[in-house]
């Protein structure tokens, strides 16, 4: 243990005079045009869970179609790709990240570092409400002639473009763009939000390096996806124009129906080079809150400060700072020159360095610590075992001689659900089941989160390991249907049974949750204000559910770092970060 | 709020130096950017992520500037006009550059005499400044006009490759819209400091909160910005 002493100690007076707030006077500004970061993270978090849901009603269709091809009739070659598309883009962008950064960024940041708001609250609406017009647009595509697209989750043009393929005809593609160009301005818009709340509007103390590790995972991600959505961006608007103006920057000179189209001179790769720009980036997006809320989880149920704190500050920074260079480990079989390939593979294998660092210092947290085996940490130990699972298969598909065989199969689709599906998701749920009564004052019923725990964790791996066999048996993904091939042996038909019986029990499951969410609203236990008996800022607030302001006359001073538990000669196992008092402190680098 | 809180027993310390010092520096108390307002953070920062943008645009037009199997038009050839019977190549994008790089003059000079709180002084060089930016739009117009006329379509040209007439569409419409709205925001900006609303503390209309001078050196960073981008499309696309 160290003796206080550093830039800390002395905590000069407010750098910014207490901010205004615009004080809502009616119910609609109040509850629905609200500039509450609080109410933006509900509506962030409700939108997304509802179109989440849509999402997980298209795999289950999927998976009944995997299993008994015919059995659904309206579900053919075409539904199928569209389902297949629309079910990646929702789940990755319009839950996910929606979840994560509106969700959880809006609702914690303010709290964690001890901010009355987010500082722009009227851009933090419009954010919202942005979001909710982007999803609108993706949902009515559902709806217009044609369907939405087929054209993969990864639009690759040029059957994005073509009018003639699942995932060009008609007006879905159009749609699809369109709602991601909406989502990244209202994006925008909230990241900007984020991003400068915790880099210039802390409470006094809140130094960078005394905050919770769930505001730095949320906070990295959102500066990373203010730097990766711009590619996005350009590249839909760019396929707009290829779409609908009839330029060529995607498409290369091409033959459809037995006709030479107008197009001509463009180049596919480069769209691939731009959405993967993004779309790497994006995976760590999801991932980084990830592992910031799961440090904070299991510091708090272990009662334990957190594992080499700056090493898992660094840790998150670096991660973030190199999935800017591994993008083209998407593309090894796109025919791009093999030296790329060499180099990113490079860059792939050496992230699993600081990933595999974190690993360590979560398992480390919980040596020797007094576990308490409750809903959010089993989710944690649940997400760091199916983190290392999907982490392994990524070393297999992060080297380019073993990604060229396994890149088409269902290989790569149970890898990439394990990793950035399931882990994420059961984070998320841990974080519900954390924060939940700081949100409503009331715990979710344990009964029930337990039975959704065990049935979503090992349902899920009843679900994806049995994927990787038939991956590596060389079933290939994107079919809608395998039929009679030689090289597939009957067990997989078997498998692929028992998988879709498993997708469809964990996703009723999900409808347990969500029961449990409605329930426990009004007949959950009264939580009081900390149930948890955790030190971060969140759990000190005045009122619980916090009022608007957060911290009624006056902002909370910070003295400690976010992971004073079980400090030996303290009264309470945990010295919440605005105590004052001559307490030792565990904290890094005091 | 103005006390100074102590936490434990002071002990004097000296900061610490080399890459520990620039972690203690940036990780200090309550602001990274010590005496940095939120605004002027979040523009610096919405700047950034701005310049993505244009650097994805600037690098997917030399993409396929280079791949592409037809001959690319000659841009001075191109963006030529004839005076007095002369070809003079590119003399309408210099004069452009021209008013644009002398419309970051008067904005700078702008934010000097808003720290100042001369407003109308402010308010006018703000006039000029949006002015220009107007006059850069509209020669932007014609010279859009004039290639119309003479055949360029985003998806043909008469000259060459097809991606000639999308690029520099896409590219100039992005830069001229940015443009726009950095009119339209030194308009309602300049119509503020000319009321004096950041004398009187008035309530923003959206936002309800009170506005001040700074604004004016935010709507400022934004404008240098914007011609900052023109600086980089005008060598990539008219000098290449």
């Amino acid at each position: 243990m160290v003796e206080a002493s550093g830039a800390g100690d002395i905590i000069p007076p407010a750098a910014v005079e207490d901010v205004e707030l615009y004080h809502p006077h009616s119910w609609w500004t109040r509850y629905v045009f609200s500039q509450d970061a609080k109410v933006i993270a509900i509506q962030y978090s409700c939108t997304a869970i509802a179109i989440g849901m849509v999402a997980l009603v298209l795999s289950w269709l999927m998976r009944i179609q995997l299993a008994f091809p015919g059995a659904l009739t309206f579900l053919d070659a075409e539904r199928y790709y569209q389902f297949i598309t629309m079910h990646g883009m929702i789940m990755v962008i319009y839950l996910l990240t929606a979840l994560f950064l509106g969700g959880f960024g809006n609702y914690l940041i303010p709290l964690m570092v001890g901010a009355r708001d987010m500082v722009f609250p009227y851009a933090n609406m419009l954010s919202y409400w942005l979001y909710l017009l982007a999803v609108a647009v993706l949902v009515a595509s559902f709806f217009a002639s044609g369907g939405p697209t087929g054209a993969g989750w990864t639009l690759y043009p040029p059957q994005a473009i073509l009018s003639n393929t699942p995932g060009g005809q008609d007006w879905g593609i159009v749609l699809m763009l369109v709602s991601l160009i909406i989502f990244i301005i209202g994006f925008t818009m909230g990241g900007l939000n984020y991003a400068v709340t915790v880099l210039q509007g802390r409470t006094r103390g809140m130094t960078l390096m005394r905050m919770p590790l769930t505001v730095w995972g949320i906070f990295t991600a959102t500066v990373m996806a203010l730097l990766a959505f711009p590619a996005l961006f350009v590249a839909c608007v760019m396929m707009l124009f290829d779409r609908l103006a009839g330029t060529s920057f995607f498409m290369p000179a091409i033959v459809e129906m037995g006709e030479q189209l107008q197009h001509g001179g463009g180049s596919p790769i480069l769209f691939q080079h731009l959405f993967w720009f993004f779309g790497h980036p994006e995976v760590y997006i999801v991932a980084l809150p990830a592992f910031g809320i799961v440090s904070d989880l299991i510091s708090t149920h272990a009662r334990k400060n957190i594992f080499g704190y700056r090493m898992m500050v660094w840790a998150i920074v670096i991660i973030g700072a190199l999935s800017f260079v591994v993008w083209a480990h998407h593309m090894y079989v796109s025919g791009m020159n093999p030296y790329f390939g060499f180099f990113f593979a490079t860059t792939t294998l050496i992230i699993a360095v600081p990933t595999a660092l974190k690993v360590y210092n979560w398992t480390l947290t919980l040596w020797r610590g007094n576990i308490h085996l409750t809903l959010p940490m089993l989710f944690a130990l649940a997400f760091i075992v199916t983190f290392v699972n999907g982490g392994l298969t990524g070393l297999f598909l992060g080297n380019v001689v073993v990604d060229v065989p396994l890149s088409d199969t269902m290989f790569v689709v149970a890898h990439f659900h394990m990793v950035m599906g399931v882990a994420p998701i059961l984070v998320i749920f841990g974080a519900i089941y954390h924060w939940y009564p700081k949100i409503t004052g009331r715990m979710l019923n344990e009964g029930m989160g337990q039975l959704h725990f065990w049935i979503t964790f090992l349902g899920a791996y009843l679900i994806f390991f049995p994927m990787h066999y038939v991956g590596l048996v060389g079933v290939p993904r994107r079919y809608n249907e395998i039929g009679e091939t030689s090289f597939v042996p009957a067990s997989v038909h078997d498998l692929n049974i028992f998988i879709t019986i498993m997708a469809l029990v964990v996703g009723a499951a999900q409808i347990l949750f969500l029961f449990n969410l409605a329930w426990s609203l009004r007949h959950g236990r009264e939580a009081g204000g900390n149930p948890w008996r955790a030190t971060t800022l969140e759990w000190q607030t005045p009122q619980t559910p916090p009022a608007h302001g957060n911290w009624g006359k006056d902002l909370p001073v910070v003295y400690r770092w976010a992971y004073d538990y079980s400090v030996p000669g303290a009264p309470e196992d945990f010295i919440p970060q605005n105590q004052p008092g001559t307490y030792p402190t565990r904290e890094a680098g005091a | 709020m103005a006390q100074v809180v102590q936490t434990h027993s002071p002990k004097p310390h000296l900061p610490p130096d080399g890459r520990q010092g620039f972690v203690s520096d940036w990780a200090s108390d309550q602001q990274v950017f010590k005496n940095v307002s939120w605004g002027k953070a979040m523009m610096w920062i919405f700047l950034l992520s701005d310049t993505f943008i244009f650097g994805c645009f600037l690098i997917a037009y030399m993409t396929a500037r280079m791949s592409t199997v037809v001959p690319w038009p000659n841009p001075s050839e191109v963006f030529a006009l004839t005076i007095a019977g002369h070809e003079v190549p590119l003399i309408l994008i210099a004069i452009m550059t021209f008013v644009l790089i002398s419309s970051s003059g008067t904005m700078a000079m702008a934010v000097n005499y808003g720290y100042r709180r001369e407003r109308r002084m402010t308010a006018i060089l703000m006039l000029l400044t949006a002015i220009f930016g107007a006059t850069f739009v509209g020669m932007q117009a014609f010279e859009w006009t004039k290639l119309i006329h003479e055949g360029v379509r985003p998806w043909e040209n008469p000259w060459g490759a097809a991606q000639f007439g999308s690029s520099f569409f896409m590219i100039t419409g992005f830069h001229g819209t940015h443009v726009t709205i950095g009119v339209i925001f030194l308009l309602i900006i300049a119509r503020k400091v000319w009321r004096g609303d950041f004398d009187t503390e008035r309530r923003g209309f959206f936002t309800s909160r009170k506005g001040r001078y700074e604004i004016v050196e935010i709507t400022g960073l934004y404008w240098h910005f914007v011609d900052l981008v023109w600086v980089f499309i005008f060598a990539f696309f008219y000098l290449w």
